[in-house]
């Protein structure tokens, strides 16, 4: 997928300005927020189940190769091909190769988002190949050419209108409001693909090492009809999906879909695992799994070793105050929100996204949510500190964080400063208190006034309470020697 | 792609550095907890399947299940009537006396046409309301994924209280795994308009159990 990733505040102007993506955010935006508190609500005790969720990703990533290479070997026991993929590109390659080598004309497809990191419709389209998304979101953004803008609800910023203007404009079928309708129309639309493609490419949601099984995590039924119904099935997955064991899947499903949609589970899991028995009258013949690494091998051991942890259930997304308001696309690549903001810079290069990383108040609403405990605000701060580091920031970013350091290791100064710049700050500000303008902070006060300080600088209160404290202990230590000589006397 | 997948494993042991990993047990870990404790297990499976939009019938033997199943295709309105060539059973299921239900049920494979689908079921799980069906020569897949009714008849000794269970009886009784297990819970649905819930997206629009041999 190409990536916009570097422009972030040109695309953050534009979905700020973008009515019709305000109102849908403002409409959609807080609905899963609400169905996982309520799923959370109804368990024993959530904190121990992603305790558990934790150690198993943490220790799969400790291991990584082992596991690997336990899911290869027990997978091409039961006769599935496994691919390695150094980049999208190659992952592209490999399955192109696979479709011509079986001679495939159609392929259906369910939701991979690895598959959106490597723009495997465009090639497979460029090669003469029919691919149809299944997914109800992806098909509606397949008809709109729209990337996704969100993980698990990939068309959340289109309206029931937009998806009727698309319907009629492809299916040359009257416009509805009625939403039931649509998800029908596009049912009757699909089921004869389904059941014509040769070719069936899913996403993993993890690899099993202990089966070397691939398992998939649905609700629309849609992942079920594309492993089952072609005579070959694709997963196309990352690296750093695998589990040990089945039971670790079980212990994962307990806060997957919680933390994803709100549900207790999905409708559809469904674990696959080589190819159909010779005496079956339904599954692939052919079965194969990439295993693509593009950017994500080079994150072990590093800074950013635990976001490789994630389980893409969406939930830092969907609680952050950022992405609520600018939407998925405009963080410009696949993974929008705050994993979207680590993991753009860690799979593309922190200097094609360096505004990514900022895009937070680290508010921490997405760890406190992380079904896997990502420390996220902390991985944000380390790509700033990167940042800095290596020269990325504007220059007047650097110079006046280096003159603010200067000014912070001479604590006389610094008093002096922030007691007559508060003094300045509310000279400046209006009869309302509020500063409409920042001088060279414009950026800031575009869209907000800052609020003049109130009241003494905090180093004035600290040293008037530190005063008081003083004379408190004075008093009351005079009073116990007071008590002390009158206990003697007795 | 040898090279790739070589050049893959070097830069994650470079990143994770050299202990050997190669004779790595599998972890042990004492058992996960429940998300949700299980009390007793026909009644919270059967309360938890409702709540995903399953519904639950219970009968007291097999021979009852066919006249079950006419009574809930009957409750069904157009959906479930003029159904001849349009039942699809499980081979399992055969000897029960569908004519004298008058549910026109054939054993076969299932084809594009077929409105209503009826399968057994390996094991169910309590603790979510879930369905476990696997594939097989006599299992097909396509029997509870292409009708807009499924029916999955389940005895009760089959009722689970945890998804590692179905596993450990799966791994028990076949060795093992199947090409597919499907965990299947309630009918499908999607929310991709609006965040609206809409229940049959592409897999069928109603999941009916029928629980047979509970005593209640």
């Amino acid at each position: 997928m190409d990536a916009s990733a570097h422009q972030f505040k040109r695309n953050v102007h534009a979905q700020l300005g973008n009515e019709a993506l305000q109102a849908n955010l403002r409409r959609f935006g807080g609905g899963f927020a609400d169905r996982r508190r309520d799923a959370v609500g109804r368990v024993n005790d959530f904190e121990v189940l992603r305790d558990r969720a934790a150690e198993i990703r943490a220790e799969v990533l400790q291991n990584l190769d082992h596991w690997l290479l336990a899911f290869e070997a027990e997978a091409q026991r039961r006769g599935t091909h496994v691919h390695w993929a150094e980049t999208g590109a190659e992952a592209n390659q490999i399955l192109l190769d696979i479709a011509r080598a079986a001679g495939v004309q159609r392929v259906i497809k369910s939701k991979s988002m690895v598959s959106e990191e490597s723009g495997l419709n465009v090639v497979l389209g460029a090669a003469g190949i029919e691919v149809t998304e299944t997914d109800l979101g992806e098909y509606i953004l397949q008809l709109a050419d729209e990337p996704p803008s969100h993980i698990i609800a990939p068309a959340i910023h289109k309206s029931r209108d937009e998806v009727s203007a698309l319907f009629a404009q492809h299916h040359g079928t009257p416009r509805t409001r009625d939403i039931p309708a649509l998800c029908e129309e596009a049912r009757q639309h699909l089921r004869p693909r389904f059941l014509q493609a040769d070719m069936g490419v899913s996403g993993g949601n993890f690899l099993i090492a202990q089966t070397g099984s691939v398992a998939i995590v649905t609700n629309e039924g849609n992942g079920r009809m594309v492993t089952t119904l072609p005579r070959v099935h694709v997963a196309i997955t990352g690296v750093e999906k695998v589990l040990p064991t089945l039971d670790d899947l079980a212990a994962i499903l307990r806060v997957l879909p919680r933390s994803a949609t709100g549900q207790d589970i999905t409708n559809y899991v469904s674990l696959l695992t080589g190819v159909r028995d010779s005496d079956a009258s339904d599954g692939p013949q052919e079965n194969h799994v990439i295993l693509v690494d593009n950017g994500r091998a080079r994150l072990l051991g590093g800074p950013l070793h635990d976001a490789l942890r994630c389980i893409r259930c969406g939930a830092c997304m969907n609680h952050c105050p950022v992405y609520q308001n600018i939407g998925g696309h405009a963080y410009g690549w696949v993974y929008p929100g705050p994993i979207g903001a680590i993991l753009t810079p860690a799979f593309l290069g922190l200097d094609k996204a360096l505004d990514l990383p900022q895009a937070s108040t680290l508010c921490a609403a997405c760890e406190v949510v992380c079904p896997v405990r990502i420390p996220l605000p902390e991985l944000m701060r380390t790509l700033r500190e990167q940042e800095m580091e290596q020269g990325l920031r504007p220059w007047h970013e650097r110079l006046s964080i280096r003159l603010w350091r200067w000014l912070a290791l001479h604590p006389r100064l610094y008093g002096f400063a922030s007691r007559w710049g508060v003094r300045a700050l509310r000279a400046l500000a209006g009869r309302d208190g509020l500063l409409h303008r920042l001088p060279g902070l414009d950026g800031w006060t575009e869209g907000r006034d800052m609020p003049a300080p109130q009241g003494q600088t905090f180093r004035d209160q600290w040293a008037a309470r530190q005063a008081q404290q003083a004379q408190t202990n004075a008093l009351l230590v005079a009073r116990r020697q007071a008590a002390q000589a009158g206990h003697r006397h007795d | 792609m040898t090279d790739a997948r070589a050049r893959i494993l070097e830069r994650i042991r470079a990143g994770l550095g050299d202990p050997a990993r190669s004779a790595l047990p599998r972890p042990q870990r004492a058992s996960a907890p429940m998300a949700r404790p299980v009390d007793d297990l026909l009644a919270d499976f059967q309360a938890r399947a409702e709540s995903l939009q399953s519904t639950v019938a219970v009968v007291s033997n097999l021979a009852a299940v066919p006249f079950a199943v006419a009574d809930y295709l009957g409750s069904l309105g157009e959906a479930g009537r003029n159904l001849d060539q349009q039942v699809v059973i499980w081979p399992e299921l055969a000897a029960l006396d569908w004519m004298g239900a008058a549910v026109p049920a054939e054993v076969r494979t299932t084809r594009p046409g077929d409105r209503v689908g009826i399968t057994g079921a390996f094991c169910a799980i309590a603790e979510t309301g879930t369905l476990l069906l696997h594939s097989g020569a006599d299992t097909p897949s396509t029997t509870s994924l292409l009708p807009e009714t499924h029916i999955c008849v389940l005895p009760v000794q089959r009722v689970l209280e945890r998804m590692e269970q179905a596993f450990d009886a799966v791994l028990e009784a076949r060795g093992t795994l199947p090409r597919a297990l499907n965990f299947i819970s309630g009918p499908s649905r999607t929310a991709d308009i609006e965040q609206t819930i809409v229940i049959g997206a592409h897999g069928p629009r109603r999941v009916h159990i029928v629980l047979v041999g509970a005593a209640r």
